[in-house]
């Protein structure tokens, strides 16, 4: 395989990792170009979503997708994954000016920052060595905590970058642990030799039950998956709001599709060494994240809570382990993704007079009447992402839930969806501010055109309209997800 | 079948309408929601006398593949027919009810009934399994929104108990129509109506079916919601509530629990008839002693509901027509008692019963609406109560013979507790001056009762015609029942009654006895 050829395969990383310098450079000798630095870096990712896009509609996958001699891999999957990373970093992108402008400032090496971070997690899912998996990994993670800490004004926002990177530097210790017992084991970093020395019927060792062990505890902190998740309230309420708008969004992708080609494609032979841990990590996603929601205060640890309760239903299609699991844990990660983005734009909408952000769930009483557009909007994010038909956020846990009853998890299905109904209570609590309390008229700042338009377009992707996208969004799902079997 | 898509037409007219309303005047909403209820009421006409009694059972049938994993399939059998009718005969009262007594917000509030009756009818026609959990969950969010933004003092909690009660019901059923549709292969209802489960997945599956329904219906001892949303709901909300919503409960059963899963339906037979003998004595019985009226007709309503239950699990034609008919009646017989009660809470805001006395002398043409009403839901002969209550009662009278004794005393109870809440209400003297000085019914008020009475006249004079067009569903579902339906324990032959002690049950399916342990199983072997 010539160079040329993976680098035509990884095109669109190739155009982030140069367009990043580049606007590095720019945004060193311009830096009052915040602005239209930031423009051209979500025209470079908006170019690298439609570079990736025919990898997803042709279904690549196999010997055809892998680059630089099997450490790469551009399949469909990896391909979708991409999408939904780069898309949700474009509009995260795209919110951030406005709201550093009103706090302290914008800084031009924020695009730059972003690019690397989404080029990083590009990284993630293509990997198929854990060599790129772990340069991936901390590409995202070193440009994310910087960005955590971006508003160096604000206490809570440094306090947010430190804890991220404490934490995450740990994770990422365990996790290299938990290749090294890996590799120490099965004498390979790919995961092609990885899955051949792992493969079904052979005895699995004890030093690999904890390499795969170590690995899933350094995974499950990337996705924030209890009982690894304490860091993501405090990072979620003190980084920047359209920080967090990315954090909840594209290294949720970003670290869900590494953990589904972890599990499935290196130790996809041996799933009953990891099976429990993702039922048991699921189960207590749900159970923590909904019980942990419904004291919070403040809407973005609400956000947060409601993530790792979200990444809970996401790894019940992984617990499955079947095509049918994958596919619906992309479907429901693609719905996650819009999901999340439409609450956050909502909550950067929300300015007092002075054009402060507003974050306390009490101080939202009554936006129905002041606000209705808002209200509604939030409304229909918070019953979605409970679940309730018809809204789209319905049809995420329906796929999860469809899996895990195929592959005979019914315990596991029956435990998830009951303690769904924990989660409905603090998420109605929202629309009960909302549209039940009398106005508080905190609330009064203008949703900015940009804003509008964006909460227009995920709005529409989660309402009820959203299930004429069902057929179209299924099958591509279940085209990367034959691509990930395919590819072992 | 090709035609014109009546159904959806009927579905979407409520839906452009109510999102038409969010962008009108308060005024403007009132007139355009009255206009969409009206042309769904003739749609809703249409509909029945279009319906061929004699014709295939599923008919104004419809289906295209816009999702995946599941369709958008919609047709009516007779069962579903008469539900939609009472659905859309009962939209336009409601929109009649909230006239002037909503003041706030009133387009969002048209919305969302207009929301709720496309999510009902849409409900009662879905013939894909998953389509019709949809629409059936969906409901929650326009009642919820009504319930808490509309409603009365203790909204928020009623609404929240609501709200969540119903979820909690109905998560386990979509699991268990996961697990349905994996193994059947196929999410389509008339299908599934034919498959057959095996018998040890039947019993979870029903177990998992009626923690909804039961819910829903709502069944002792899950029944503690409806009572809060009820007494908290305005009052158009109380009418879809006990009119419609209540209403999907029994047709759950009647369309699922009942033909999907014959075997543990006859397995659970004895569960449910004592939870509604338990219902029917200990809500009338709570039902007496209320000081609130709407409370007390809630309580009535789990009553009512439980008659319909008995007749449901009675297992032959007389129970299932009886209990359609229950249905049907109370649907018409509680909304417009909520509705009365409505009449006179807009005068004086009050639902205390002891605030009123003596409405009978100035209030005189109220109290004969009142006075009807309140007969019918005791089920005098000639009101729609009394064919539903008759043939419920006399079916299971062929299954036991206790349980229909003591769903008997509910009358009896029914009656109770009606009566004195008449005589509290509209005789007595005038001991409150502001109620004494209500002013008699409008005309607005004439507009919305007079067509209920005259339905409830209807229904219990002819009932022929509500019962011909389920005829031949009944018959149906009662050949498909038949087979594992429980043996009865009062067969009874002329002038010769069999008393035959048997502690056991016959074998088979059948095998749990009766709750009743006293129940005397006719050996019938000997008689036949």
């Amino acid at each position: 395989m010539s160079w040329a050829v993976s680098l035509r395969l990884l095109a669109a990383e190739d155009l982030l990792s140069v367009w990043g310098l580049v606007l590095l450079l720019v945004s060193a000798w311009a830096p009052a170009k915040g602005r239209a630095i930031t423009w051209a870096a979500v025209g470079v990712l908006f170019a690298a979503i439609a570079l990736v896009w025919p990898n997803v509609s042709t279904g690549l996958s196999g010997a055809d997708a892998s680059a630089f001699y099997a450490q790469l891999s551009v399949d469909a999957f990896a391909s979708y994954a991409k999408v939904l990373i780069y898309g949700a970093a474009a509009v995260s992108l795209m919110v951030a000016p406005a709201f550093f402008e009103r706090n302290g400032g914008y800084r031009a090496e924020y695009p730059v920052l972003m690019l690397f971070a989404a080029l990083g997690m590009g990284l993630m899912v293509s990997a198929t060595d854990m060599m790129t998996l772990y340069i991936g990994l901390e590409m995202n993670s070193l440009a994310a905590y910087v960005m955590a800490a971006m508003l160096r004004t604000d206490g809570r926002s440094a306090e947010a970058g430190l804890k991220y990177f404490v934490l995450g530097a740990l994770a990422s210790g365990i996790l290299l642990f938990g290749m090294s017992l890996t590799y120490g084991f099965t004498g390979g970093t790919g995961f092609g030799a990885i899955a051949k020395a792992l493969a079904a019927g052979t005895s699995l060792s004890m030093g690999a039950t904890f390499g795969i062990v170590f690995m899933m505890a350094g995974l499950a902190f990337k996705i924030s998956a209890v009982p690894f998740h304490m860091w993501t309230p405090d990072v979620y309420e003190g980084a920047p709001t359209p920080v967090t708008t990315f954090f909840a969004t594209a290294p949720k992708v970003a670290a869900m599709g590494l953990t589904m080609r972890v599990c499935l494609m290196a130790f996809g032979g041996q799933v009953a060494a990891w099976q429990q841990i993702v039922m048991f990590a699921s189960i207590a996603s749900i159970v923590v994240g909904a019980l942990g929601a419904i004291g919070q205060g403040n809407i973005k640890r609400l956000m947060a809570y409601s993530s790792i309760n979200n990444v809970g239903f996401i790894l019940v299609g992984l617990a499955a382990a079947t095509t049918d699991g994958s596919a619906a844990m992309l479907t429901y990660l693609a719905i996650y993704v819009v999901m999340s983005l439409c609450g956050f734009v909502v909550v950067l909408s929300l300015r007092d007079a002075d054009g402060k952000s507003v974050e306390s769930i009490a101080d939202l009483a009554g936006l129905s009447r002041t606000k209705p557009g808002l209200a509604a909007a939030l409304a229909t994010v918070m019953f979605s992402l409970a679940g309730i038909p018809p809204l789209f956020g319905f049809w995420g846990k329906f796929v999860v839930f469809q899996a895990a009853v195929a592959a005979g998890l019914l315990p596991l299905a029956v435990i998830g969806i009951a303690a769904s109904v924990i989660g409905a209570f603090y998420y109605l609590k929202v629309v009960k501010v909302m549209y039940f309390d009398e106005p508080a008229d905190k609330v009064t700042g203008e949703v900015g055109s940009l804003n509008a338009v964006l909460l227009i377009v995920t709005g529409l992707f989660i309402s009820p309209l959203g299930y004429l996208l069902t057929g179209w969004l299924g099958a591509l799902a279940r085209g990367a997800a034959v691509a990930l079997t395919k590819a072992v | 079948m090709t035609g014109f898509p009546i159904l959806s037409l009927m579905l979407a007219v409520p839906l452009i309408a109510a999102l038409a309303c969010l962008l009108v005047s308060a005024g403007t909403a009132r007139m355009l929601a009255l206009l969409a209820t009206l042309i769904d009421l003739a749609l809703g006409i249409v509909l029945w006398t279009q319906f061929q009694i004699d014709g295939p059972q599923w008919q104004f049938t419809e289906r295209a593949a816009l999702f995946s994993g599941f369709n958008y399939a919609l047709g009516i059998d007779g069962i579903a027919l008469l539900l939609i009718v009472l659905s859309v005969f009962l939209m336009p009262i409601c929109i009649g009810a909230s006239w002037n007594s909503i003041t706030k917000r009133v387009p969002e509030y048209m919305a969302a009934f207009l929301l709720m009756e496309t999510l009902m009818i849409g409900v009662f026609a879905a013939q894909d399994l998953f389509l019709f959990y949809i629409l059936f969950e969906a409901g929650l969010i326009p009642m919820y929104l009504i319930i808490g933004i509309w409603g009365g003092a203790d909204r928020i909690y009623a609404s929240y108990k609501f709200f969540l009660y119903t979820l909690l019901g109905s998560v386990l059923m979509l699991i268990a129509m996961l697990w349905m549709v994996n193994q059947a292969g196929t999410a389509d209802i008339p299908t599934l109506m034919q498959y057959n489960f095996p018998v040890s997945a039947q019993k979870w599956l029903w177990l998992a079916f009626f923690a909804s329904f039961a819910v829903k219906m709502p069944m002792w001892p899950v029944h503690t919601w409806l009572p809060d949303a009820h007494v908290q709901a305005p009052t158009a909300g109380s009418v879809i509530l006990a009119g419609v919503l209540l209403k999907m409960g029994g047709y759950g059963f009647i369309r699922f629990s009942l033909p999907m899963f014959p075997d543990a339906s006859a397995y659970f037979a004895p569960l449910v008839w004592g939870l509604s003998m338990v219902a029917v004595v200990y809500t009338s019985l709570v039902a007496l002693v209320q000081d609130d009226m709407k409370k007390l007709i809630a309580y009535s309503s789990v009553a009512h509901m439980a008659i319909v239950t008995v007749g449901l699990f009675a297992f032959n034609r007389m129970g299932l027509e009886g209990s359609m008919m229950v249905m049907l009646a109370h649907g018409l017989v509680s909304g417009a008692l909520f509705l009365a009660v409505g009449v006179i809470y807009d005068r004086l805001h009050t639902r205390e019963i002891n605030r009123y006395g003596g409405l009978s002398i100035n209030m005189p043409k109220y109290s004969l609406f009142f006075m009807f009403f309140t007969m019918a839901s005791v089920g005098l002969p000639a009101t729609a109560n009394f064919v539903g209550e008759f043939l419920s009662l006399a079916g299971i009278y062929e299954k036991s013979s206790w349980v229909a004794l003591v769903s008997g005393t509910g009358i009896i109870l029914g009656a109770a507790y009606m009566l004195f809440l008449y005589r509290r209400v509209c005789f007595g003297d005038q001991k409150n001056a502001d109620a004494a000085a209500m002013p008699d019914m409008d005309v607005r008020e004439w507009l919305m009762m007079v067509p209920l009475a005259a339905a409830t006249l209807w229904m219990g004079i002819y009932p022929e015609s509500f019962i011909a067009p389920m005829r031949k569903d009944i018959a149906t579902l009662e050949a498909r029942l038949a087979p594992t339906a429980p043996k009865g324990d009062a067969a009874v032959t002329a002038g010769h009654a069999a008393p035959a002690e048997d502690e056991h049950g016959e074998g088979g399916h059948a095998g749990a006895a009766p709750v009743e342990h006293g129940a005397e199983h006719a050996a019938e072997g000997s008689e036949k």
